[in-house]
């Protein structure tokens, strides 16, 4: 590819535009001169000059339309294109949020089958659409489960929220957001949750505990079910990370095995696109007990002259909005689609396949990379280690960045934090056997080149746009922003 | 199977290598009463037919486009160029993740360094984030960082009655386990000195909109003064923009905001039925480390040539965990290039032109009103593209009235947030209005001013 793409500043001339508006057609009226700024600092540019720069711009970005992106914990799936045609329809885009819900009702509709069939697929009573991410509804969720036992049950001491040491970063930042205390949990040999180490701490503070089924690790909690009831008999809830619901889907509902609330990505399982970091879209799902206390307000319906009506409802002891309006709609369009593509059949073959490629992917790499827990069944991921023998300087940095000159998207690394130079592998069940078989051979001859040169590795990549950049000097020298004339 | 590509023999050849039989083998961890429920869900849809039922679904909405709308209130119907939707449809853009590999990623972070910039410029403020969720959100996280600039000593928030209600109310959610006071609410509106005296050394920040909830301006004076007053307690002052109205009003950093947080939805974004939306999110230099969200920064390459990644993340949740800023990971990346591609195609005449344009056609559509026997303008004062109309029944009524009589969406009932404003309706007007939409508009009202209330036959729209 080309070199450095200029900034839109330095395209930017004088005098030059790329737009067009109507002419005033109404009297003017004075705007007083206090109000008025002296200067505004953005760009003037042509049409054409944004298209090409926005155009080559994406040129030097990877997506999942342009190949393999196993980013562990994220479910990169394919994206189906007609998701994108039916959120563009003038009859969703362009309506505005606060419209008569009379003249809305086609979109409410979309929202409450939404809520009937995320609720149906997790097990759980009630949703609400409205949190924008996982994080957001991760922080909706320990909201609830706070607020339904303070108030609901009257335990104001119970502020602790237990938190494997394999989880998310987000779950106990969520916690001290919600002003409640963490405990990590350690895991045990087998990759599961630690009973001996969580009942040490199970006493009359416990809120609850925050548990990604299947883990970090791509594990299934072998103990699940003694875990959730261990949970509940010392007085707390069980709040579900849906992060990686892609395993589950027609396989077990959350709802039935003990989980109080849980939130969905459906930018991760739903086949949302991610949009390079965001919109996303982190529906809450919960239990009888904890409907009330969701965020609002959500979409129920009314029977009137004989036709169903939707309306807005506040739940009644609602923890309150966690945003304005009332979700990221564009996003539900998107999901709601490809549940109506899917039915519960394509829904089950989504997890299905999504496990077997992880399994099938293990398999091939496990002699040359070690995996821990490799001895077990994985489900949706598995986690390998960037420990190559005979290669002692390379770590699992290189053969990320090696993997970008073989046209794969690195897996995440070196997280979970409990394994050691860790490569978090999740293909999803959208790739193909030859796709996996590629990405297996690569990563073998990656193994190879380590031992025999390891410098190849250590300057990758080579076939990107830029060789590797220095993160140390952008935090010590931050330079945030570029704007001639600032 | 749709979007699965194996076929059996091939999935067969797998389940080989794997070592188990039947794919049903591979969920032997998932306990056996609960394992393959039945979904109670409707039959799967070929791509024709699921298109067919959501056009239907879209068809009995009434769109921004169908009808004239006066309708405002925190989401915005500002024209938004071809070239927007044309940049956000680059799959490499929209099927990417977060730019955790730079390498594979300068689109995106280039895009959003440029975000950044561009808001920067905008507000006049040092450092923006690359987005929060929405305007609400961004105000709440706004509070947060004030805690955290005080270390979470100081436990006093003053928020204006006129910001937006639904980001006060997002504020309360989000801050109800941080044992908070927050006052403010109930001084009397557009009361700034009001407010300036209820700052003392306990308050960590006061929030203020300009222009506010229901429209007015308020000068740079007026807002110097209160950022004196704030910073002579040490308290953050935090500003929640417009960002069109800054194509021409002076921006928050001529008067010395700390913090300037917006909803970006209508710099090039769909009203979209309030999502997805844009969290801007701008601040001093100097609070850079305890701000919140995605920060992408310049460097170079091994080869010395300029690149862009993720920095300052010993900040965020997944380096620091428990101790971050803020839980926030997915944000709204796509939203904030779509509002890039915007504030670049508009440029500095094409951002004041959609600011004027909105102002003045705002002030004729007023003085139109004013007019108008049985209505009374409230805004008195200055306004940018909201002003606030008394009328001579309940807004409800005359929106059933607009939209069943003349295809119109009129304003904001502002009785559901101020009790005492009933009959009292916040309109808005953009470039997007014509004047022959706004002369229907008047029509209309006179109509009602005449009496057509009492005499308007009710008819049910398409649904």
């Amino acid at each position: 590819m080309r070199g450095p793409e200029p900034t839109i500043y330095e395209i930017s001339s004088p005098g030059r535009r790329g737009f067009t508006l109507p002419e005033l057609d109404v009297p003017e009226t004075e705007i007083p001169a206090e109000f008025v700024r002296d200067r505004l600092l953005l760009p003037e540019v042509a049409e054409v000059d944004v298209v090409r720069h926005y155009v080559r711009l994406s040129q030097k970005n990877f997506g999942v339309d342009l190949g393999f992106y196993p980013l562990g914990s994220c479910t990169m799936k394919y994206n189906p294109k007609v998701n994108e045609v039916a959120a563009r329809l003038p009859g969703f885009a362009r309506i505005h949020p606060l419209q008569d819900p009379e003249i809305v009702q086609g979109a409410m509709q979309l929202m409450y089958e939404l809520q009937q069939y995320l609720a149906e697929i997790t097990g759980f009573a009630a949703t609400s659409l409205q949190p924008a991410a996982g994080a957001h509804g991760e922080l909706t969720g320990i909201l609830m489960m706070r607020k339904a036992i303070h108030e609901g049950r009257g335990e104001p001491h119970r502020t602790k929220v237990l938190v494997p040491d394999s989880a998310h970063g987000t779950n106990p930042a969520t916690t001290t957001m919600s002003g409640l205390q963490v405990v990590e949990i350690p895991s045990d040999e087998r990759g599961n949750v630690d009973l001996n180490e969580l009942k040490k701490h199970l006493d009359d503070t416990v809120l609850g505990f925050m548990l990604t089924n299947p883990n970090t690790l791509g594990l299934f909690d072998e103990n699940l079910l003694e875990l959730t009831r261990l949970i509940h008999e010392a007085g707390g809830l069980m709040y579900g990370d849906g992060a990686n619901l892609n395993a589950l889907l027609g396989i077990a509902k959350p709802g039935e095995l003990g989980f109080d609330v849980m939130h969905i990505n459906l930018h991760k399982t739903f086949s949302t696109p991610h949009g390079g970091g965001g919109p996303g879209s982190g529906p809450v799902v919960c239990t009888e007990e904890l409907a009330p206390y969701l965020p609002g307000p959500i979409v129920d319906t009314e029977e009137h002259d004989d036709h169903v009506h939707y309306v807005w409802k506040m739940p009644e002891r609602s923890i309150g909005r966690v945003r304005a309006f009332w979700g990221n709609f564009g996003v539900m369009i998107k999901a709601y689609t490809y549940i109506r593509m899917l039915g519960a059949e394509g829904l089950r073959a989504v997890a299905e396949n999504a496990v077997l490629n992880a399994n099938y992917l293990q398999a091939l790499i496990k002699d040359v990379y070690p995996v821990p827990y490799g001895f077990r069944t994985c489900m949706h991921e598995f986690v390998a280690q960037g420990k190559i023998e005979g290669a002692p300087d390379v770590h699992a940095l290189d053969i990320a960045k090696r993997l970008i000159d073989y046209g794969f998207h690195p897996p995440t690394m070196y997280f979970p934090l409990i394994v050691a130079e860790a490569l978090m592998i999740e293909p999803t069940e959208t790739e193909s056997k030859q796709t996996l078989d590629a990405f297996a051979d690569a990563l073998k001859r990656i193994a190879e080149e380590a031992r025999t040169d390891p410098e190849m590795l250590k300057t990758a990549p080579h076939e990107a746009p830029v060789r590797r950049l220095d993160e140390v000097r952008a935090a010590r020298h931050p330079k945030l922003k570029d704007v001639p004339g600032m | 199977m749709v979007y699965i590509p194996n076929t059996d023999a091939e999935r067969a050849e797998m389940l080989r290598v794997i070592g188990v039989e039947r794919v049903e083998d591979l969920f032997h961890d998932v306990p056996e009463p609960y394992r393959f429920p039945k979904l109670n869900l409707p039959r799967p849809l070929s791509e024709a037919e699921v298109l067919a039922e959501l056009r239907e679904m879209a068809a009995m909405n009434v769109d921004v486009d169908q009808a004239a709308s006066f309708l405002g209130a925190g989401a915005y119907n500002h024209f938004v160029p071809s070239v927007v939707d044309m940049v956000i449809s680059r799959s490499e853009f929209y099927t990417a993740y977060t730019p955790y590999q730079p390498e594979v990623s300068q689109g995106v972070l280039q895009a959003l360094f440029e975000y950044q910039s561009m808001i920067c410029a905008l507000t006049e403020m040092d450092v923006a984030n690359s987005s929060h969720y929405d305007g609400a959100t961004a105000t709440a996280e706004a509070v947060i960082m004030a805690l955290n600039v005080h270390r979470r000593k100081r436990k006093r928030v003053v928020i204006s009655p006129t910001v937006h209600p639904m980001y006060r109310q997002t504020v309360y959610t989000y801050t109800q386990g941080m044992n908070l006071t927050i006052v403010g609410e109930d001084t009397p509106r557009h009361d700034l000195q009001a407010l300036a005296d209820l700052i003392d050394d306990e308050t960590c920040c006061i929030i203020v909109q300009n222009p506010d909830f229901l429209g007015r301006m308020f000068s740079p004076a007026e807002m110097q003064a209160l950022a004196d007053a704030a910073h002579a307690h040490k308290a953050l002052f935090v500003v929640v923009v417009d960002p069109i109205s800054l194509g021409f009003m002076v921006p928050p950093g001529r008067y010395d905001a700390d913090i300037v947080v917006g909803e970006g939805q209508s710099l090039g974004n769909n009203p979209q039925f309030g999502g997805p939306y844009l969290g801007i999110f701008a601040f001093k230099e100097q609070y850079v480390r305890k701000s919140s969200g995605r920060l992408v920064g310049e460097t170079v390459d091994a080869e010395g040539k300029r690149g862009y990644v993720i920095t300052l993340s010993t900040r965020e949740q997944h380096i620091r965990r428990e101790k971050a800023t803020s839980n926030i990971c997915t944000n709204e990346a796509l939203v904030a290039i779509a509002s890039a591609v915007y504030l670049a195609t508009m440029g500095k005449e094409g951002l004041r032109k959609v600011a004027e344009l909105s102002y003045h056609k705002a002030h004729y559509t007023a003085q139109r009103i004013a007019q108008i026997e049985g209505f009374e303008v409230l805004s008195t004062w200055p306004f940018f593209k909201e002003f606030v109309v008394k009328c001579p029944a309940p807004v409800e009524e005359i929106n059933d009235y607009l939209i069943e009589e003349w295809g119109i969406i009129g304003g904001y009932d502002l009785s559901k947030d101020y009790p005492d404003m009933e009959n009292t309706m916040l309109l808005c007007v953009t470039e997007m209005n014509s004047r022959l939409e706004i002369d229907d508009l008047i029509t209309a009202l006179e109509e009602i001013a005449g009496g057509a209330l009492e005499s308007s036959v009710k008819f049910y729209l398409p649904t």
